[in-house]
C-alpha cells in the first residue's frame, strides 16, 4: 500500500484525569474517503482536532506525509495544514456575517484575489450547495440543514486537498442526510480531495467509505474497508455496529446498509467490463399521510410486509436489497439484465397488490369509521449498472425511471 | 455542637496534619491568587504585544473603521449625556461653593481643569468599558465557547489578528477623540448650569476656560484616555477570548461571568493607573 498520508503513532491525548485517546494508531491514505466511526463521546472530534492542529498530542507522533508535525519548522506546518479544510460539527458559521460573507471570510483574509474572482468562486459554491436564496440570510435566519451546507460550502472554498467532516450528517433528516453524504462523495470524485469523516450514522457512511476506522475504548481497533469489517470478530462489532442494524433487520428481514455494500461489492467486482446487473428501487409513497390517517403501527406493518415481500421474490432468483430510508428500497439483482428485471418487476407487483399489502390494508381498515380515505403508493423503478459503475449513480438512474406499480385505497363505504 | 466535635477533632493527637492544613490554608490561598494574579498580567501583556504588533495588516483598515464606529461612534451619545450632567453638576458644587469665598469667577478654571486633567478621560474611559467593552467581552466569548475562534484557526486565519487587534487600534483611536467630545460638552455643561441658571458672568467663564488651560493639560489628559484604551481593550478582549477557560463555570455562564470580570476589571484598572499615570505626569 502507498506511503500513508497521515499516521497517528501512539498518540495519547487527557484532558485533566481523562484519558480520551489512548495510544491511536491509525493510517489515513490519500484520495480516499476515510470514516472514522464510533458511539457519541468516543473522542472522535478530538482526534479529528489533532489532525488539523487545534489539538496536540500529550505523549506519541502524528507524522503528515511521513513527517512529524511536532519536528516541523512553523512555516512548513502552517504550509502543510494550510492544506486542510475543517466543518465543525456545530457549523462553527460567524453569525454576524450572512452566508455569502461567511464562505468568502477563508478567501477574503488568506488570498490576495480580487473581489471579482472571490465572488466567482463563492457564488460558484453557492449554487453548488443550493443556497442561493440563502445568500443574504445569516446563519440564525436558516434551519440547521442549510447551516450544514453553508458551513459546507465554507470548507470547500478554497479548493482544499484534505478536508475534515465532523458529524456532517448530524441533526439532518433522512433525505438531506442521503443529499449531504452523496454530495460529499460526489465532490470527493471531482475533486479528488482526502475526506476524513467523524460518524456515528453507521450503516450511512459505507456507501461514501473507502476506510472505516473505529474507535472504542479509547483506541482504533479496527482499519480497513467497509468489506473487511464485516470479517472483524471484536466487542465492537456486536456493541455498536450489530445494535445499530439490529432494529432495521428485525423490522425488514432484509440486509443491512452495510452488508448491503458488502454483499454489492463482493458480487459485481468479479464480474468483467461489459457484463451487467439490474437495480431495482422501491418507493413507498404517502407514508406521512398513512402514518396520520392510520397510525405508526399499520406504518410498521406496511414495511415489514414490503421488505419480507422484497426479499421472499427477489432473493429466490439471488438478489439481495437494503431499505435505505424509511420508505426507501433497493434490490440488486445480480443476474438479471434489464428485461428479465421488468419481468420479475411485473410478478412482484401483481402478487404483492394481491396479497403482499394485507398486513397494511388490515391496518388502515381500522379506520373506515372515520371516513378518511387513505392512498398508499408502491412505485418502483430499474436501472442497469456495471460493476465499474458507482451504486449511487446507478440508484440515481433507478430513481429517474420510477412508475406506480401497485395502489392501495381505503374503502370508505365498506 | 458538630463544629466543636469537628474542632477537637481536628486539635485532637490522630490528625495532627489537618491542623496544619486549616493554619496554612489562608497562605496557600494568598499564594494561589497571586500566581494567578501574576501568570493573567504576563498573559495580559503578552495577548497585548502580540495582537498591537499585527495593527499593521494589509488587510485591517476596513476592520479598525468598522470598530471606530462600534466603539466609537455608537458611544457618542451616552458620552455626551453623561459629560453634559458631570459638567452641569461640577457648575453647580463649584459655584455654590466657590460664592462663599467671593471667587465664582473661577467657575471656569475649576470645570475645565477638573474635566480636562481628570474627569473626562476616566468618565469616558468608564463609560467605553461598560457599554463598548462588556459587548466585546460577550461577543468574543460567544465566537469562543462556539467554536468560531477554532474556525478561524482552521482557516488559518490568525484570530488575534482578525478578531483582537481592530479592536485595539480603534481603542486607541475613538477613546482621545471621545475624550475630547466629554472635555467640550462638559464644559458647555458647567457653562449651563454655571452661567445661564445661576447667573455667574458668561465673559469670566470663557476667559477662565481659555487661560487657565495649557497644551499641557490637553495632552495629559489624552496620554491618559490612550492608556485607559490599552487597559479597556486589551481586558475585554482578553476575558472573551479565553471565557473557556474559566474555571469556575462554563458556556454562556462562563461568558456571563466574563463580562462582569471585564468590566469590573477594567474600571479597578482605570481608576488605579489614573493615579500612577497622574503621578508620572504632575510638574
Amino acid at each position: 500500500m502507498d506511503k500513508p498520508l497521515i499516521e497517528f503513532k501512539d498518540v495519547t491525548k487527557r484532558f485533566g484525569s481523562r484519558t480520551i485517546l489512548d495510544r491511536v494508531n491509525l493510517k489515513i491514505y490519500a484520495g480516499q474517503v476515510t470514516t472514522i466511526i464510533g458511539l457519541s463521546g468516543s473522542g472522535k472530534s478530538v482526534l479529528l482536532k489533532h489532525i488539523i492542529g487545534l489539538l496536540k498530542p500529550d505523549e506519541g507522533t502524528i507524522l503528515f506525509q511521513g513527517e512529524s508535525l511536532n519536528e516541523m519548522k512553523k512555516s512548513e506546518r502552517i504550509a502543510k495544514l494550510a492544506q486542510i479544510s475543517y466543518m465543525f460539527q456545530d457549523n462553527a458559521l460567524f453569525d454576524s456575517l450572512t452566508v455569502y460573507e461567511n464562505i468568502a471570510l477563508p478567501l477574503l483574509e488568506t488570498t490576495n484575489l480580487n473581489k471579482a474572482e472571490i465572488d466567482r468562486r463563492v457564488m460558484a459554491r453557492i449554487e453548488q450547495t443550493e443556497l442561493k436564496d440563502a445568500a443574504c440570510k445569516y446563519p440564525s435566519e436558516m434551519s440547521g440543514g442549510m447551516q450544514k451546507r453553508a458551513a459546507l460550502a465554507r470548507a470547500l472554498v478554497t479548493d482544499p486537498t484534505i478536508v475534515l467532516f465532523d458529524e456532517p450528517t448530524s441533526g439532518q433528516d433522512p433525505v438531506r442526510k442521503n443529499a449531504i453524504l452523496s454530495m460529499i462523495a460526489q465532490y470527493q470524485r471531482k475533486f479528488g480531495f482526502t475526506a476524513i469523516m467523524v460518524s456515528h450514522e453507521i450503516p450511512d457512511v459505507y456507501f461514501i467509505s473507502n476506510r472505516i476506522l473505529a474507535l472504542y475504548d479509547r483506541a482504533i481497533v479496527f482499519q480497513g474497508s467497509p468489506e473487511e469489517l464485516e470479517e472483524f470478530d471484536h466487542p465492537f462489532k456486536d456493541e455498536v455496529i450489530r445494535s445499530l442494524e439490529g432494529l432495521q433487520q428485525e423490522l425488514t428481514g432484509l440486509y443491512s446498509q452495510r452488508q448491503f455494500k458488502v454483499m454489492h461489492h463482493a458480487q459485481l467486482t468479479h464480474k468483467t467490463r461489459g457484463e451487467t446487473y439490474s437495480m431495482v428501487v422501491f418507493t413507498l409513497d404517502d407514508l406521512g399521510a398513512v402514518m396520520t390517517g392510520a397510525g405508526h403501527e399499520a406504518v410498521r406493518k406496511t414495511i415489514r410486509s414490503m421488505g419480507r415481500f422484497i426479499d421472499k421474490h427477489f432473493g429466490a432468483i439471488g438478489g439481495f436489497s437494503t431499505r435505505r430510508s424509511a420508505n426507501h428500497f433497493v434490490t440488486v439483482l445480480p443476474y438479471s439484465d434489464r428485461r428479465e428485471a421488468e419481468s420479475i418487476l411485473a410478478d412482484f407487483a401483481q402478487e404483492f397488490q394481491e396479497r403482499g399489502m394485507k398486513d397494511g390494508y388490515e391496518g388502515l381498515e381500522r379506520r373506515k369509521a372515520s371516513g378518511d380515505c387513505i392512498e398508499l403508493v408502491i412505485r418502483a423503478g430499474i436501472a442497469q449498472g456495471e460493476p465499474v459503475t458507482e451504486i449511487e449513480s446507478v440508484i440515481e438512474a433507478a430513481e429517474a425511471n420510477k412508475k406506480e406499480i401497485a395502489h392501495l385505497r381505503c374503502d370508505v363505504r365498506g | 455542637m458538630a463544629l466543636d466535635s469537628n474542632s477537637d477533632e481536628l486539635q485532637s493527637s490522630k490528625h495532627p496534619w489537618r491542623l496544619g492544613l486549616l493554619l496554612t490554608a489562608p497562605f496557600a490561598r494568598i499564594g494561589r491568587s497571586t500566581i494567578s494574579l501574576v501568570g493573567n498580567l504576563g498573559a495580559s501583556a503578552i495577548f497585548l504585544m502580540l495582537a498591537f504588533l499585527k495593527i499593521l495588516h494589509p488587510k485591517q483598515w476596513r476592520k479598525i473603521v468598522q470598530q471606530i464606529y462600534y466603539i466609537g461612534a455608537r458611544s457618542t451619545m451616552i458620552i455626551m449625556l453623561v459629560s453634559l450632567f458631570t459638567g452641569m453638576v461640577i457648575g453647580l458644587q463649584s459655584y455654590t461653593a466657590l460664592v462663599k469665598f467671593g471667587a465664582q469667577g473661577a467657575l471656569g478654571t475649576l470645570v475645565s481643569l477638573t474635566l480636562v486633567r481628570e474627569l473626562g478621560p476616566v468618565l469616558t474611559a468608564i463609560m467605553i468599558a461598560a457599554r463598548a467593552g462588556s459587548a466585546i467581552t460577550a461577543e468574543i466569548g460567544i465566537q469562543r465557547i462556539s467554536e468560531q475562534i477554532d474556525a478561524l484557526d482552521t482557516m488559518r486565519i490568525d484570530p488575534l489578528r482578525f478578531l483582537i487587534s481592530p479592536r485595539i487600534a480603534a481603542s486607541i483611536i475613538s477613546f482621545p477623540i471621545l475624550t475630547a467630545v466629554f472635555d467640550i460638552v462638559g464644559i458647555i455643561g458647567g457653562y449651563i448650569s454655571g452661567v445661564i441658571l445661576l447667573g455667574a458672568n458668561a465673559g469670566a467663564y470663557v476667559y477662565r476656560v481659555q487661560t487657565s488651560m495649557d497644551m499641557k493639560d490637553v495632552t495629559d489628559g489624552f496620554i491618559k484616555s490612550i492608556v485607559f484604551a490599552l487597559i479597556v481593550s486589551t481586558v475585554c478582549c482578553y476575558q472573551g477570548y479565553f471565557a473557556h477557560m474559566r474555571t469556575d463555570s462554563h458556556g454562556a455562564k462562563a461568558v456571563g461571568l466574563s463580562t462582569t470580570s471585564a468590566v469590573v476589571i477594567s474600571c479597578v484598572l482605570i481608576l488605579v493607573s489614573d493615579y500612577v499615570v497622574t503621578s508620572l505626569l504632575i510638574r
